[in-house]
């Protein structure tokens, strides 16, 4: 790990700033089953938070609530310091109460998803202007400029004109990573990206993804890799069954698991 | 096999094409624009227009066509009010007029359905990024729903404008003498029904050939993402070590 992640994480709770994501008691449910149970959070600017845990822990859904794409029953999420405002919906559960807030947050909170997701219907250099120009209102010249620059970035600016499913799983990764960095956003929230990935493409998407942890990007990252929880991330954050289980520097939670619960899911993966 | 006289019914039939298509253009425009209205209706999520929806869809498409045309042209017409109205009585007195609406409302019906299917196979992934990039409803529906929608409307709505392509002959039996009601006439001035129907029929299916010609070729263009790539051995190519 580069040592000014370190240092950024260190450096922030003690500076006193306003996190740039800080979530609060956030629940959720699924019809009767409560999949968040009371979660707190806070990530600070460069923070790289791994956010691990077996499959129904709820990790994924906590990364949604951040971006509204769940709305959460109850809890509070703060970006930049910004409350996401809700209201009471007519059937009792809470709904965002300014639609246009959500849209201005989201803009801000670029998201790379476990199935890519890129927009099938336009080539990879479209893909990466489509929000900067209509959400972001940016001259297009100025977009595709910076979209060729992150494909070259990311390795696949001989890909530009090519449509996603042309593409392989790795390349289709990294042309949405690409995507969401197109937005500059100020967090990055990565929902389980290599898990849809064959084993020997998952490094390629791992290499980028160290390579922006290393320039100080704030990264919330769901995921299966604990070579990356390990050695990338600033805080690891293991979640059960929809708590929080255990929180901390990776070394330490690596070397000395603090619970049992945590303990059994690393010997797990370590068979 | 009398050729002079296949040439001249080809010519005759062949002649009330213009009227045919005018059938049909008119008949698909507003009935597309019919059909726009009942989907955004049916999607908007309020229970009076999905009931409303529901109960149009069942009607129109629940019974013929020629039902309809029937019930419109000669129906209608009952009705003090109907006869007395300004706006109503010029339309539903004339046969072209007619044959028009009741194609139109008709077809609205089949097309409403297929555009409900297509918004609803839009994969739910494509519209949560568009969603997660802080699209506002509307760009998310322009950029991204609406353009998957259209291309898997596409395949069921060409079948429906074959459809309706067929359809337009009906207006023979409202006295329109379009292509089928000129076959009709040669016929019983001739009495021969295997030469006139079969040039009908023809003309008919080369119409149809062209439509779904054309058809087939904006499907080609609007889906180069689902064809094999531009140049397939890039594919395999060694891929540049990343930064």
């Amino acid at each position: 790990m580069s040592a000014n992640v370190a240092a950024a994480s260190k450096a922030a709770p003690s500076s006193g700033e306003t996190p740039a994501i800080s979530v609060k008691d956030l629940r959720k449910c699924f019809g009767d089953h409560e999949v968040l149970k009371g979660i707190s959070l806070e990530a600070h600017k460069g923070d790289v938070i791994s956010i691990l845990g077996s499959s129904g822990s709820g990790k994924s859904t906590l990364l949604r609530c951040i971006n509204l794409l769940e709305i959460p029953d109850s809890g509070e999420v703060r970006v930049d310091g910004e409350l996401i405002k809700m209201k009471q919906g007519r059937d009792g559960h809470q709904i965002p109460a300014d639609t246009r807030q959500v849209e201005r947050i989201r803009a801000n909170l670029a998201m790379v998803f476990q199935s890519f997701n890129l927009w099938s219907h336009m080539t990879v250099l479209e893909n990466l202007v489509a929000a900067p120009t209509h959400v972001l209102k940016r001259p297009r010249a100025e977009c595709l400029e910076q979209a060729e620059a992150l494909l070259k970035r990311v390795g696949i600016w001989e890909r530009r004109n090519y449509y996603p499913p042309h593409m392989s799983g790795g390349q289709q990764q990294r042309a949405a990573i690409a995507r969401a960095l197109a937005m500059n956003p100020k967090v990055m929230l990565f929902d389980e990206p290599t898990s849809a990935l064959d084993p020997e493409l998952v490094g390629e998407v791992l290499r980028v993804m160290r390579s922006l942890a290393e320039e100080g990007r704030t990264m919330l990252v769901v995921t299966h890799e604990m070579g990356f929880a390990r050695d990338v991330s600033s805080k690891v954050m293991f979640l059960h069954k929809g708590e929080v289980d255990s929180v901390g520097e990776p070394k330490e939670m690596f070397a000395r698991p603090p619970t049992p619960q945590f303990k059994q899911f690393i010997a797990n993966f370590n068979k | 096999m009398d050729f002079d006289f296949y040439l001249s019914t080809m010519w005759s039939v062949l002649k009330a094409l213009p009227l045919t298509l005018e059938i049909w253009f008119f008949g698909i425009a507003f009935g597309l624009v019919i059909a726009t209205g009942l989907t955004w209706l049916r999607a908007s999520g309020y229970k009076l227009g999905e009931y409303f929806t529901r109960a149009y869809v069942f009607v129109f498409r629940g019974s013929p066509l020629l039902v309809q045309l029937y019930l419109i042209y000669f129906g209608l017409s009952q009705f003090d009010f109907v006869r007395h109205s300004p706006i109503l009585w010029p339309i539903l007195r004339d046969p072209m007029y007619c044959t028009i609406v009741a194609m139109a409302l008709n077809t609205a019906a089949y097309e409403s359905e297929i555009f409900r299917g297509a918004l609803r196979a839009v994969p739910v992934g494509q519209i949560e990024a568009a969603k997660a990039f802080g699209m506002s409803a509307f760009t998310r529906f322009r950029l991204v729903t609406l353009p998957i929608a259209l291309r898997l409307a596409l395949p069921a709505y060409s079948t429906e404008i074959i459809l309706m392509t067929k359809a337009t002959a009906l207006a023979s039996v409202v006295t329109i003498m379009e292509m089928m009601g000129t076959a009709q006439k040669i016929q019983h001035d001739t009495f021969r029904p295997i030469e006139v129907l079969t040039c009908a029929g023809v003309i008919y299916l080369l119409l149809n050939l062209s439509i779904a010609r054309l058809f087939a070729w904006v499907e080609y263009r609007l889906s180069p993402h689902l064809r094999p790539p531009p140049e397939q051995s890039q594919l395999v190519k060694p891929i540049p070590e990343v930064l």
